[in-house]
């Protein structure tokens, strides 16, 4: 687990094209098996996230609240 | 100081203008030079495409040269950048020519990439360019009824055109007596009819009222064209007797090739709106990475900003404002109602029911671009 390759993007503010739509985005472009850690303010990608992630059958590594702003991880899986 | 704009469309024909206007005395003393690359010698509106895909404006009304849009003294050339050597102040063109700067500014743009998706090219329909949009005005033409199907992929830029397009073809088939045998069905990448959540708000009982079906949580992967079918990433088919399709984005190339930016999105400074890591290169609209809308009026706004603090810097030793990621958006709503929304990094969109006002304004808007790319607007 130690050596996944975590790319962190900052999608704090986005309200278009919205923090889901640039994880679809940036989810493309990554190596199965990398993780990806999504910030976002929006507290509706909580929920929309997770529900994307299940229904398309990636792995949702967690998600945790600091200061207003979600990190949500995601490993890309197929 | 000399200034290199590379790209002339909407970011920096604003941006040359703006600068030029700010700094003549600079200018005529020879302490400023405004140089512009780009790879067109015409300038195309690009919205207007959308009405030239239901037939309500000609390709030809969408285009002025670009040279007749500057201000006096910005010297520009038609000759697009090949190398950018940022180590060395420096870019290389098709020419073979090499400029020099000491600001850079890349305004390059973005495209739609459908080879991303198998079998989408040669299926669908598409009006981000001018070709495309003519053979779908011929397309919608033909038309005797059926499933119409529009796919949105993301990255896209104009955050508006996907509904836009489905309303405006509700009205069009409407007049055109088709609406009894066509069904209009949108589909979306997210778990909402829009990526804003109050244009998602909005939209969806719109599309309920007129009788138009979608599907959300749908990201296009695939088009089978024998089957007329689209397979989705979440593992969901679509039939489609027409596919239009709004595909996922790309930078351009050079771009990529050149290491500034993975798929042709430059690393951007959402405040600044330098390139990362760079002192001297900016960048502008469609191309930067900001998680914000592709929007012309994003490169507007991003512009007046840019100029403003490119001035101070020049004048003061220091920028003046932080740029708030500020975009303003009309929506037509059919084929003579629009709304608009207004949004930035802080506060999302409210649009308001749409009007017949509003949409005179868009079309008044179609004609003003042109006072606003000058910079007078
Ligand atoms: C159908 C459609 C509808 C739209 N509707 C709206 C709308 O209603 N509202 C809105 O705000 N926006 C709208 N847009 C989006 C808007 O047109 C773009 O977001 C805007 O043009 C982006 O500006 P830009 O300066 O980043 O790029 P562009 O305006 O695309 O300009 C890029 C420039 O770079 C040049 N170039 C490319 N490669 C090179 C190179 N290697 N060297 C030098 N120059 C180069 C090109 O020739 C061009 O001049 C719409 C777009 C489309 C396609």
């Amino acid at each position: 687990m130690g050596d996944d390759k975590v790319k962190v993007v900052d999608a704090t503010g986005s309200f278009c094209p919205g923090p889901l739509m640039e994880l679809i985005g940036q989810l493309k472009e990554m190596e199965v098996g990398d993780v990806l850690e999504l910030l976002s303010s929006d507290k509706g990608s909580a929920a929309d996230v997770p529900e994307w992630v299940n229904k398309v059958g990636h792995e949702m590594v967690g998600t945790e609240e600091k200061d207003g702003v979600w990190h949500i991880r995601v490993r890309k899986l197929k | 100081m000399r200034i290199l704009i590379v790209g002339g469309g909407m970011g920096g024909t604003i941006l040359a203008n703006n600068l030029a206007r700010r700094l003549h005395r600079e200018m005529r003393d020879g302490k400023v030079a405004i140089q512009m690359l780009s790879a067109s010698d015409r300038h195309m509106y690009q919205p207007g495409l959308l009405y030239v895909a239901v037939g309500r404006m000609m390709p030809q009304d969408l285009y002025r040269d670009q040279a007749s849009l500057l201000e006096p003294g910005i010297e520009f050339h038609v000759d697009p950048v090949e190398e950018f050597e940022l180590d060395a102040n420096r870019v290389k063109t098709k020419s073979g020519k090499a400029y020099g700067y000491d600001v850079l500014v890349i305004a390059t743009g973005s495209r739609i990439y459908p080879e991303g998706i198998p079998g989408l090219e040669e299926h669908g329909e598409f009006f981000y360019t001018e070709a495309s949009a003519l053979k779908l005005f011929r397309r919608l033409r033909e038309f005797e009824g059926g499933k119409v199907v529009i796919a949105v992929g993301v990255p896209h830029k104009c955050p508006m055109a996907p509904l836009e397009i489905t309303f405006m073809l509700h009205d069009y088939f409407k007049d055109r007596g088709l609406l009894d045998k066509t069904q209009l069905h949108y589909t979306y990448p997210i778990g909402r009819t829009h990526g804003l959540e109050n244009v998602a708000k909005w939209a969806t009982p719109e599309f309920e009222r007129l009788g138009i079906s979608y599907e959300t949580l749908f990201n296009l992967k695939e088009v089978d064209g024998k089957r007329k079918v689209l397979l989705s990433e979440e593992g969901s088919e679509t039939p489609y007797d027409l596919l239009i399709s709004i595909p996922a984005h790309r930078g351009m190339e050079v771009i990529e090739k050149n290491g500034l930016g993975k798929s042709g999105w430059i690393p951007t400074d959402r405040h600044r709106l330098n390139m990362e890591g760079r002192e001297n290169v900016y960048v502008l609209g469609d191309t930067t990475n900001l998680p914000i809308s592709k929007a012309g009026s994003t490169a507007h706004f991003e512009a007046d900003t840019l100029g403003e603090n490119l001035a101070a810097m020049i004048r003061v030793g220091a920028p003046v404002r932080d740029y708030d990621g500020k975009v303003f958006c009309f929506i037509e709503a059919g084929k003579d109602r629009a709304t608009y929304a207004m949004f930035n990094y802080q506060n999302p969109p409210d649009p308001k029911p749409p009007t017949q006002a509003m949409h005179w304004f868009k079309m008044a808007y179609n004609q003003l671009y042109w006072a606003s790319a000058r910079g007078i607007l």
